[in-house]
């Protein structure tokens, strides 16, 4: 068993220093290098250069006139994010069902997507679909055609080759923001 | 399903299966200490480390200095890891300024990584310095990972090598796989992650303040680095709580692909790796076809179920599709499915959806392919090994059938083989049962539970089988943090690891001193369609008579009465 010892300690300590500090030192210095914006988390800067939040992450939006993303069991926290983790059979979750499907109930069934909360509780996507169904009332709200809401959402569709067509609400929000604002679409 | 759900499932087994002939081959020559065409790169630093570590390569350890071996550098990981969780709040890398975890925690932490479990009782961007993420838990997934293709190599040349009192040289095979495998896979992984949108920074977590002027936290670290190797070396501990549902460790649908491609890539090598040791080929196609055909029976299961609208929401003015509770809109259901299944398959454990909100039927297939022993395909080097086991309890199935001495590519298992297979299949039962029972029946194990009814017993039994099966994952409403839980999975992670591979390496050791007989007309095939079938067979009848009582309590019981209009 000693005979083990010298082997464990200096292996232990060589693959620590090429694993744990090495590896990760080089792909930061390399992604610093290709990636700064991914490798700092993909944030959203203002024309007075503060950061607004992340393009990956959702935050939270009240009010009628913002694009609302998908629920967030966590409240959009980050520190940490979190899950519902309600089971399918659970009453809770058919009670919150259904209570926000009536409320948010519009032309024609509610989309899951807007309420069921996500898997991180920072989901930043919507399908077209979700997103276009509230432009009713956010077009209500800012006094906005909703032609022009409509065409919003498609300019900021995703169509990836491997997973669903999505909307970010973050951008897509933010885009809104400018169009009020009048400084027109970015 | 649309034209993209097509899409994924067609180029992930294109990502998976493709190189697998090619890496397999890569991985035998490397293990081997055979020229490839990293070796002008590695081998100095090979020498290096052998030279440092006082490890003559010319010397190969019979089975019982290699499990002492493994055993001493696993031990000594798990104790110098408690150490660094617990001390992180005064060690460097914590601009957090991220407190120490309390000792049930940071042992419960230790263990499931040190046993390339990764089961989480923790928010890591809560509760984990970036030293603790790298230094401690980074390395752990490159040698955990490296531990179980060591232990698979030593099977390989067990089986392979006649009339031998040795298997190899664990600190050999420990180095090699680390520096050959893991590493050259993780390094390109990991950037392609940042290229998607992963963070890899050390800076402090940045201070955002909203469109409605409330402040949100960026939480940054070197986490690119460290999700490529959770997810090659089927670890599965995300760097983020939500792992990779998180969109910062799983931004988009591609690096989605990449991640549950890189699951099942390397264990899916190791079966032709395998091939190249016993020098037959055939030997892994049988095996390939076998985990194929079991892993799509469960993801056509996961995906089937999944799109299946909720009983309980018809009526209400909602869409009637699949659950979407738990599921990222940029994954969608099909990719959600399709992560279940291949996590559960390999030991990796990591999630891009919440299996605790998966329909009944849905959440029931992560959990087959966990009691399964997860050997299809499986961990790496832990899949591999875990199904040679259940070949060679098939072999003797067949012996028995017909009567004769079984025998395994020539060699006769005798009963201390026989012994040692049949303590390893007792493993699972006592680390999901036994334990499980114990938690269900127990004040302090039934306070975890955060679904009543059925879910809730389905929510214990998911969590014994991850963690007896060293995978990782959870019904994550579960309240694993208590103390209690803490200790009893840390438990199970242990009996799970090393309950498996002692009795491999005795076995291998076993056989490695066999003479092998020549295959004559009269020994079984262990290539045709009908060992496959055997084989399958032999896998669904040892987990099924298992567990069935018990899924039928939990998962079915929870499907028939949703059925029937109930909720609880």
């Amino acid at each position: 068993m000693l005979d083990a010892l010298r082997p464990t300690f200096s292996l232990l300590l060589l693959m620590t220093l090429i694993t744990g500090v090495a590896y990760p030192l080089g792909v930061t210095a390399i992604a610093e290098l290709a990636f700064p914006w991914q490798a700092n988390g993909s944030q959203l800067v203002d024309d007075d250069g503060q950061v607004r939040g992340s393009q990956l992450l959702a935050q939270r939006f009240d009010g009628a006139g913002w694009f609302q993303p998908r629920p967030s069991a966590a409240d959009y926290a980050t520190l940490p994010s979190g899950a519902s983790n309600l089971a399918p059979s659970s009453a809770a979750l058919a009670e919150r069902i259904a209570t926000e499907s009536r409320r948010q109930h519009g032309s024609g069934p509610v989309p899951l997507a807007l309420v069921t909360t996500s898997g991180s509780g920072l989901d930043p996507d919507l399908s077209p679909h979700a997103a276009m169904y509230q432009i009713p009332r956010i077009a209500e709200a800012r006094g906005i055609p909703e032609a022009h809401l409509a065409h919003l959402v498609r300019e900021h569709t995703e169509r990836p080759l491997f997973g669903p067509p999505v909307v970010n609400v973050t951008g897509l929000n933010r885009a809104l923001a400018a169009l009020s604002s009048g400084e027109g679409v970015r | 399903m649309a034209m993209h759900d097509v899409l994924l499932i067609g180029a992930f087994f294109v990502l998976v299966l493709a190189p697998a002939p090619w890496l397999g081959r890569f991985i035998h020559r490397a293990m081997e200490g055979q020229r490839t065409w990293l070796s002008p790169l590695l081998s100095p630093l090979e020498r290096f480390c052998y030279r440092s570590a006082g490890v003559d390569p010319a010397i190969e350890q019979d089975w019982r200095r290699y499990a002492l071996s493994l055993l001493a550098f696993n031990g000594v990981s798990l104790v110098l890891l408690v150490a660094v969780l617990m001390l992180q709040g005064a060690l460097p890398l914590n601009p957090q300024k991220v407190a120490g975890m309390d000792w049930p925690l940071a042992l419960n932490t230790a263990v499931s990584f040190v046993t390339n479990t990764n089961w989480q009782a923790y928010s890591g961007e809560a509760q984990l310095s970036y030293f603790s993420q790298m230094i401690g838990l980074g390395v752990q997934n490159f040698v955990s990972a490296a531990t179980g293709l060591a232990v698979l190599v030593a099977l390989c040349r067990g089986i392979a090598r006649r009339s031998a009192a040795t298997l190899g040289n664990f600190w050999i095979d420990l180095t090699r796989a680390t520096l050959y495998v893991l590493l050259p896979l993780a390094i390109p992984l990991a950037l392609l992650l940042v290229w998607q949108g992963v963070p890899q920074s050390f800076a402090h977590a940045v201070t955002a303040t909203t469109w409605q002027g409330a402040e949100q936290s960026l939480p940054l670290g070197p986490a690119a680095s460290q999700i490529a190797i959770k997810q090659l070396g089927t670890n599965g501990g995300g760097f983020f709580g939500v792992n990779s549902a998180h969109p910062f460790e799983n931004p988009t649908a591609f690096s989605n692909l990449l991640e549950v491609a890189a699951i099942l890539l390397i264990p899916a090598a190791l079966v032709f790796s395998y091939g190249h040791y016993v020098k037959d080929l055939r030997q892994s196609r049988a095996i390939l076809a076998c985990m194929l055909l079991l892993f799509c029976i469960g993801l056509g299961v996961a995906v089937w179920a999944e799109w299946q609208p909720n009983p309980a929401w018809a009526g209400l003015p909602v869409e009637q599709a699949g659950s979407l509770e738990g599921k990222e809109s940029r994954f969608g259901i099909t990719a959600s499915a399709l992560w279940a299944t291949a996590t559960s398959a390999a030991s990796n454990g990591s999630v891009n959806a919440m299996h605790d909100s998966f329909s009944a039927l849905g959440g029931m297939v992560p959990l087959v392919n966990m009691m399964l022993g997860e050997v299809i395909f499986g961990g790496v080097g832990a899949g591999l090994y875990g199904m040679l086991l259940f070949v060679l309890i098939a072999v003797f199935l067949a012996g028995l059938m017909v009567g004769r001495t079984p025998e395994y590519l020539g060699k006769k298992l005798e009963a201390r083989e026989v012994r040692l297979l049949v303590l390893s299949l007792l493993v699972m039962p006592i680390g999901v049962l036994l334990l499980g029972a114990l938690a269900a029946i127990l004040p302090a194990g039934v306070a975890a539970v955060s679904n009543p009814g059925p879910h809730g017993l389905s929510q214990i039994l998911y969590a014994y089988t991850s963690g007896a099966g060293n995978n990782g994952s959870a019904f994550a409403g579960f309240g694993a943090g208590s103390t209690y839980h803490n200790l009893m999975i840390a438990l199970a992670m242990l009996l799970g690891r090393y309950g498996i591979i002692l009795p491999v390496l005795a076995i291998a050791g076993g056989l490695a001193m066999k003479r092998a007989a020549p295959l004559g007309q009269d020994s079984f095939p262990t290539h045709g369609p009908l060992f496959v079938g055997l084989l399958t067979a032999t896998l669904l009848l040892v987990g099924g008579l298992t567990f069935f009582p018990v899924l039928a309590l939990g998962p079915l019981a929870e499907h028939l009465g949703q059925l029937a209009g109930l909720s609880w």
